[in-house]
């Protein structure tokens, strides 16, 4: 076996290996992008709040 | 520097201050934790028992150890939260709860898929596994209080006394291994003289706990960021804010 399959193979481990490095990834990754989702959905708000304030008077 | 910590204080400046920190601390996160990955996936050495499947560890193990770290936290600034009255420790503690989970929840899934190859068995009821399991639940009631709380700063205080009082689990995760018998296996990194463990192995698991710190360093900001702009939507810098965006 080449190296880089060896690699992959991870002694016959590759499916818990993988899956669970594929699983951390997933969960790192949906940590980053909740809160900056979050902020942009905020800021939408405020500013339609801001725009709705300031036809009022 | 005690200027610094006042201004740290202050929501405008506290929002300001970590706006400019992430964007480096994302990038030293990514590059320590490709370079501990490198270390650990390629340069470490099969185990002689376990064979590859001990490579696991490199994500279990933080997780596990940030999975207590960053209830420490949550129930410190909690605790800080109620004695002093200070906003911005109710807002990191409970920005600190979704963290603590995804940890807690990548260390008993990664545990499982270890244990299958190892022990045979995807789960066991042991003392270990079971009080992490509650500790899950901890940080899920966590959030779940907060958010059935209309007032955000009663909210606040309910969860810092939940916190609190769920510190007691923290030490028996620590000691399950040693007071139970249990299939999970005990510390070889802690014991302090000889740690039991190969340097090339030990080395790219120090560096991914350093990144895992990091990350939660980094996430804990970007949603207290989040957190404090909800709580000052009605002040004038966030209106400011709102303008210029």
């Amino acid at each position: 076996m080449s190296g880089l399959q060896e690699f992959f193979h991870m002694g016959g481990y590759a499916t818990y290996v993988w899956s669970s490095y594929a699983i951390a990834l997933v969960v790192l990754v949906i940590n980053v992008l909740a809160p900056i989702r979050q902020r942009r959905k905020l800021l939408g708000q405020l500013a339609r709040r801001q725009r709705r304030e300031r036809r009022k008077p | 520097m005690l200027r610094f910590f006042h201004q740290l204080g202050s929501p405008k400046h506290f929002y300001r201050i970590a706006g400019r920190w992430i964007p480096w601390l994302a990038a030293l996160c990514v590059l320590l934790m490709l370079y501990g990955l490198y270390q650990g996936m390629v340069v470490a050495p099969t185990d002689y028992q376990q064979g590859d499947s001990y490579r696991i560890m490199f994500i279990h193990v933080p997780s596990a150890w940030m999975s207590l770290f960053v209830y420490m936290v949550m129930a410190g600034a909690g605790a800080v939260g109620l004695i002093w009255h200070m906003k911005l420790a109710e807002v990191i503690a409970i920005s600190s709860a979704p963290i603590g989970a995804s940890f807690t929840f990548l260390a008993l899934i990664t545990g499982a898929i270890w244990g299958k190859p190892m022990w045979g068995a995807w789960w066991v009821w042991d003392a270990r596994l079971t009080a992490e399991l509650i500790l899950l639940f901890l940080y899920l009631g966590v959030m779940a209080l907060y958010s059935a709380i209309e007032d955000k700063r009663t909210a606040a205080r309910a969860v810092a006394i939940l916190a609190i009082v769920g510190v007691v689990n923290i030490p028996i995760i620590h000691y399950s291994v040693e007071w139970w018998n249990t299939l999970h296996q005990g510390p070889t990194v802690t014991k302090f003289d000889a740690p039991s463990i190969d340097l090339r192995m030990l080395i790219p698991l120090l560096i991914m706990a350093v990144a895992f710190k990091l990350f939660y360093l980094l996430v804990v900001l970007m949603r207290a960021r989040v957190e404090v702009l909800e709580r000052e939507r009605n002040a004038q810098w966030v209106n400011e804010l709102v303008n210029k965006s």
